[in-house]
């Protein structure tokens, strides 16, 4: 290995989040993004030639090393590490809406919802999985909500241009067609 | 009306009588729409509203539901689309808009959210498979860190938290002054109906100290202007008081 990717192996092993690469780029001015970058697909290539049980992962607009999933069973069971809770289904409908939508204010979750979503709205903040990014315009200035990293990184997401487009979706959103007076 | 089909079973669901609701059950009117519409395998785009805005109604009161606002609203608005797709309508009016179609629209997007909520739950359990470095159980809060503080510092945040004090607000209670301007405005305006008042017309029974004073010092400015004049046909007699000159003067 090339001494820049076992000094990203070393960087990306001490921390406990995934880095980006403008971060991981600091660590050698001189190689710059596009030297991070080759040295960082030297290093998962690496680990992934040798059958190793984490690998490097790219997630949530940075990268990181993580299990491999056929060893999830074998160390939860131990309690050395837990999965997270599963999102209710109310919490996954306000995410979906909150990151097509995004920057959207509650008003407009509910309405797509159908219900009040603002305890929801709540609790998802208070996870760290969206954030108020600005105020929109019209009565009250409402809060504006938007995803955070945590979003992809409990998804497993690069970013949010890997969130299915909506035209892949099997429900269009066609105005429905003209009804037949009878 | 149609038969009522069996409503959604929820897993709280007690055999007749009181139910305990399952709210997780459904997570909306819309939720709950849809659920109806699968179940009948109809057209989502040519709905059946009558039948489904039945099967609404059984099901939200059947689910304990028929508390809940969100889902009387939409059983509100499904049996106002019902009445309104009732209303006559002439053979090839184009003008027509479909009652039903703000509803279509919003179930569709809906479906659409649903649809993307199940590819966020099948990418979050993917992701659950894999751990990162440095897990932690989610422990107690630290204490707080022990104070470290020079006495410069601690001076000058004193000095900071000294600063903050407001100053006191003090209230200066001042008798209620004289509302002289007042009883002018009041006397011209009675003045202005009639040519001649009694002093009784000006101040009431019930007049307080300020309110006599007030207008008495009205009629008095009035008087030196020489928009009124007073008289006093005897001692003790009640006060007369005359327009002077046409009304501009007043």
């Amino acid at each position: 290995m090339s001494p820049l990717a076992k000094l990203l192996e070393a960087a990306l092993f001490a921390a406990s989040r995934p880095l980006g690469l403008d971060e991981l780029a600091t660590l050698d001015p001189e190689a710059g993004e596009a030297g991070t970058r080759s040295a960082l697909a030297e290093l998962r290539d690496t680990f992934a030639a040798a059958d190793h049980g984490v690998e490097l992962v790219e997630i949530a607009e940075g990268w990181q090393f993580l299990t491999r999933p056929e060893y999830a069973e074998p160390i939860e069971r131990a309690q050395f590490a837990l999965r997270p809770r599963r999102l209710s289904p109310a919490a996954l409908e306000t995410l979906a809406i909150i990151a097509y939508r995004q920057p959207v204010g509650r008003v407009e979750v509910d309405e797509i919802r159908g219900v009040d979503s603002g305890a929801v709205i709540d609790k998802l903040v208070e996870r760290g999985l969206i954030e108020i990014t600005s105020r929109g315009e019209g009565l009250g200035r409402p809060l504006l909500y938007s995803t955070t990293p945590q979003f992809l990184e409990i998804l497993g997401l690069k970013g949010l241009e890997e969130l299915p487009r909506l035209d892949e979706l099997s429900v269009s959103l066609r105005p429905p067609a003209p009804a037949q007076p009878e | 009306m149609t038969a009522l089909p069996p409503p959604p079973s929820p897993a709280g669901a007690a055999a007749g009588g009181g139910f305990t609701v399952e709210l997780e059950q459904f997570s909306g009117p819309l939720d709950l729409l849809l659920h109806l519409i699968r179940e009948d395998e109809v057209d989502i785009t040519d709905l059946p509203i009558a039948r489904i805005a039945d099967q609404f109604l059984a099901a939200i009161n059947e689910l304990g539901l028929n508390q809940a606002a969100d889902y009387l609203e939409m059983a509100a608005r499904l049996l106002r689309i019902k009445a309104q797709m009732l209303l006559p309508r002439r053979l090839g009016d184009d003008e027509w808009e479909d009652p039903r179609s703000e509803l279509v629209r919003r179930l569709l997007e809906y479906q659409q959210i649903r649809e993307l909520v199940d590819w966020l739950a099948g990418a979050a359990a993917i992701r659950a498979e894999r751990f990162g470095r440095g897990f932690e159980q989610p422990g107690p809060d630290l204490p707080p860190a022990p104070l470290a503080i020079e006495l410069n510092e601690l001076l000058a945040a004193a000095e900071r938290v000294v600063a903050l004090i407001p100053e006191p607000t003090l209230h200066r209670v001042v008798p209620r002054p004289l509302d002289v301007e007042g009883a002018t405005a009041r006397i011209q305006a009675l003045l202005a109906e009639r040519d001649t008042l009694r002093w009784h017309d000006v101040v009431s029974e019930r007049a307080g100290v300020v309110e006599v004073l007030s207008a008495f010092i009205a009629l008095l400015e009035l008087a030196k202007r020489g928009a009124v004049r007073l008289d006093q046909p005897e001692p003790f007699a009640p006060m007369v008081i005359r327009r002077e000159s046409p009304r501009e003067a007043a």
